[in-house]
């Protein structure tokens, strides 16, 4: 056991799987030579080699689609979006190529592959290099979506989702990067689909995921602390295949169901949560279901005006408290 | 409208075409006429539902590169990519099945006419996105550099998917890493229904844009199979000595309109006509006649095509649709849909 940062498990992440199989490439930009502009990819280039770690030019549409050839005839690509707000110049693959290559081939093409990106706000970027774009990725049939919110996670799920035969975007959180956390030592493979009670609790389920999941979890504890509500917090971590025995059977002991999203209101993934939980749970509720998300609005700069926009954690107590009326 | 004087033959090699190969470009030329022209009139009888672009006048082209590449390259095809696929000897009834939504089909219905795929034929994909599988193609070739192997990747696309960003960062990420691909516009002198010269700042939409990436400036007459052929080999040669990527215009004219919606009545008078004296297969006919190869030759493939049309049609017709049970199925690679537990 060892105490690792985010930004560093996505290293050790990738060169666990490298290690593992020759087939495993990584590209993207600035990735090989400065590796990375958040400093997540630095010695993979000097483990690994020019030919396995590759740095490309600032061209998305390229990157994706060379990922899915490559994926498609035979390697095992992991490219990187630096930003994921820049999914919307390469859309195309992510919405129309490969999450349709297998169906429309009637089971003959296939495309392992993993697109890693870095997601969400905090780093005062303005409304174009902050957005949490989760749900534009969930929304998609044929795709996987994981959202790790720790170290250890971020290197067993980017496991899971280079060994996963069906292509997988993996968003990593910006202002998770320098958080430090508990990771075992040895090889860590998890489980894509899976979520995870990280505290458990009887009064409510609080749903998180990426930065959400530290501020949920302090919001816990100052509920429990201060106004004696015992909140179980989960982890969804993996929007598709989205673990619902998990959520569903916490809502079914607590009979109160939270989401804390840092996606726009409007078709969050809580939104879908919240519906299933209405045909699926709705006897289990004593509530209705309350979503604590960013406004429908785009990402200000100003340091004070993003703080006012995602949800803190005294906003997540407020919601809860007064929702429970306690 | 180009005419054929203005065409700047390329001096290449290979030049050795022997009688087997003259009349295979022949046979496939006549088999994708005749099965496009048969997808055409299936149209008409509301037999081919959705839509289709047919090839019908640009038959050289996919001949010319079918005919150079071996077994294990592979091919990456536009919507209108039936000719492609036929050249790399996919069945008629597999590709008819699909443009008719049965079950005999390549994808049992679940593509349609603009996504043809056989990997076991080497046709990766027929992309309806323009521009998306030029990347794609990149992509394949790189695992072939990477795991040393020889074969290479074509992709075809027409002359209006010059104008779009995914054809220039192709052709720059291709070039960086030496890629082996060929990319293989396929200039038909319309984007969809608007002139390409009206839309584009050079002449030639995909040749005048090569020096941009480093790469030789090409031309060929795509009406002409073994000017087509030849410059497909050079292109392949230079792929598998690890040269890098080629880009060839192949200067074509579809006799069609875009697709099935579109009556092309956006032509000037005669232009059609002048093209239809350019038709690739009767030059090649021609040609074959007066290089001594005997009528009886051709008239056998030309026989042969239609038989294997008809018989192609009449098994389309009798497969059923697709079953309801295929509807959720390879959607994730467990065979089935499921998003959730």
């Amino acid at each position: 056991m060892a105490e690792l940062t985010y930004r560093d498990a996505v290293a050790r992440g990738i060169a666990q799987e490298m290690t593992r199989d020759p087939d495993v490439v990584f590209f993207g930009e600035d990735v090989a030579k400065a590796g990375g502009v958040f400093k997540t990819t630095i010695g993979l280039l000097e483990q690994f080699g020019p030919r396995r770690v590759r740095d490309t030019p600032i061209s998305e549409q390229a990157i994706l689609g060379a990922a899915m050839g490559a994926a498609m005839t035979g390697l095992k690509p992991i490219a990187e979006i630096m930003f994921s707000d820049f999914l919307a110049v390469c859309f195309d693959y992510i919405a129309n190529e490969f999450p349709k290559a297998r169906y429309m081939s009637n089971g003959q093409l296939k495309c392992p592959l993993v697109v890693r990106t870095g997601n969400g706000a905090g780093s005062r970027f303005g409304a174009q290099h902050s957005q949490s774009v989760e749900n534009w990725a969930m929304m998609i049939p044929g795709l996987k979506v994981v959202a790790p919110s720790n170290p250890a996670d971020v290197i067993g799920l980017m496991a899971a989702a280079v060994r996963d035969p069906d292509p997988v975007i993996f968003f990593e959180h910006k202002s998770l990067y320098a958080a430090k956390g508990e990771v075992p030592d040895g090889e860590i493979v998890d489980r894509l689909g899976t979520a995870k009670i990280v505290r458990p609790g009887k009064d409510a389920t609080v749903l998180a995921l990426a930065l959400m999941m530290p501020r949920a979890l302090e919001a816990a504890e100052t509920l429990a602390q201060e106004h004696g509500i015992e909140v179980e917090v989960v982890d969804v971590r993996s929007l598709v295949p989205l673990d619902l025995a998990t959520i569903l059977s916490s809502v079914a002991r607590t009979h109160r169901l939270f989401t804390v999203e840092e996606n726009p209101r409007l078709c969050g993934w809580g939104a879908e949560l919240a519906s299933i939980a209405a045909e699926e749970a709705f006897y289990d509720l004593d509530g209705p279901v309350v979503r604590i998300t960013t406004p429908h609005i785009p990402l200000p700069a100003a340091d004070n005006l993003e703080d006012l926009a995602l949800p803190s954690a005294p906003r997540i107590v407020d919601k809860i408290r007064r929702s429970l009326n306690a | 409208m180009t005419s054929r004087a203005q065409l700047k033959p390329v001096k290449l090699r290979n030049d050795a075409l022997n009688e087997a190969k003259r009349l295979d470009l022949y046979r496939i030329q006549v088999e994708i006429r005749d099965c496009e022209q048969r997808a055409y009139d299936l149209f008409l009888q509301g037999l081919v539902k959705g839509t289709s672009h047919l090839s019908l006048g640009q038959e050289a082209v996919a001949a010319g590169f079918a005919s150079a590449m071996e077994k294990g390259d592979l091919s990456f095809c536009t919507y209108r990519g039936h000719a492609h696929t036929l050249a790399r000897g996919v069945p008629m009834d597999k590709v008819l099945g699909e443009l008719m939504q049965r079950d005999n089909g390549l994808m049992r219905g679940k593509g349609g006419s603009m996504h043809l795929t056989s990997v076991a034929h080497g046709v990766m994909g027929s992309y309806a996105i323009i521009g998306a599988h030029l990347p794609i193609a990149c992509g394949a070739a790189w695992r072939a550099q990477y795991k040393g192997q020889k074969d290479v990747s074509v992709c075809f696309f027409g002359d209006g998917t010059t104008n779009i960003g995914a054809f220039h960062e192709a052709l720059n990420f291709a070039a960086v890493w030496k890629l082996p691909v060929i990319f293989v516009c396929e200039n038909n002198l319309y984007m969809e229904y608007t002139p390409i010269r009206d839309v584009t700042a050079v002449k030639h939409p995909a040749a005048d844009r090569a020096g941009a990436y480093g790469l030789e400036r090409i031309v060929v007459d795509g009406n002409d199979a073994d000017e087509v052929y030849r410059a497909a080999c050079a292109a392949f040669d230079k792929a598998r000595a690890g040269d890098g990527p080629s880009l060839i215009e192949c200067l074509t004219y579809r006799h069609s309109g875009h697709s099935r919606a579109d009556p092309a009545k956006y032509r000037p008078e005669g232009e059609l006509e002048e093209w239809k004296k350019r038709d690739p297969i009767k030059v090649y006919r021609r040609r074959l006649l007066e290089a001594g190869i005997g009528e009886s030759a051709l008239k056998q493939i030309e026989d042969d095509s239609r038989r294997k049309v008809d018989a192609a049609t009449e098994a389309c017709k009798a497969a059923p649709p697709p079953p309801a049970e295929i509807l959720t199925t390879d959607v994730y690679a467990d065979g089935g849909w499921a998003w959730r537990n």
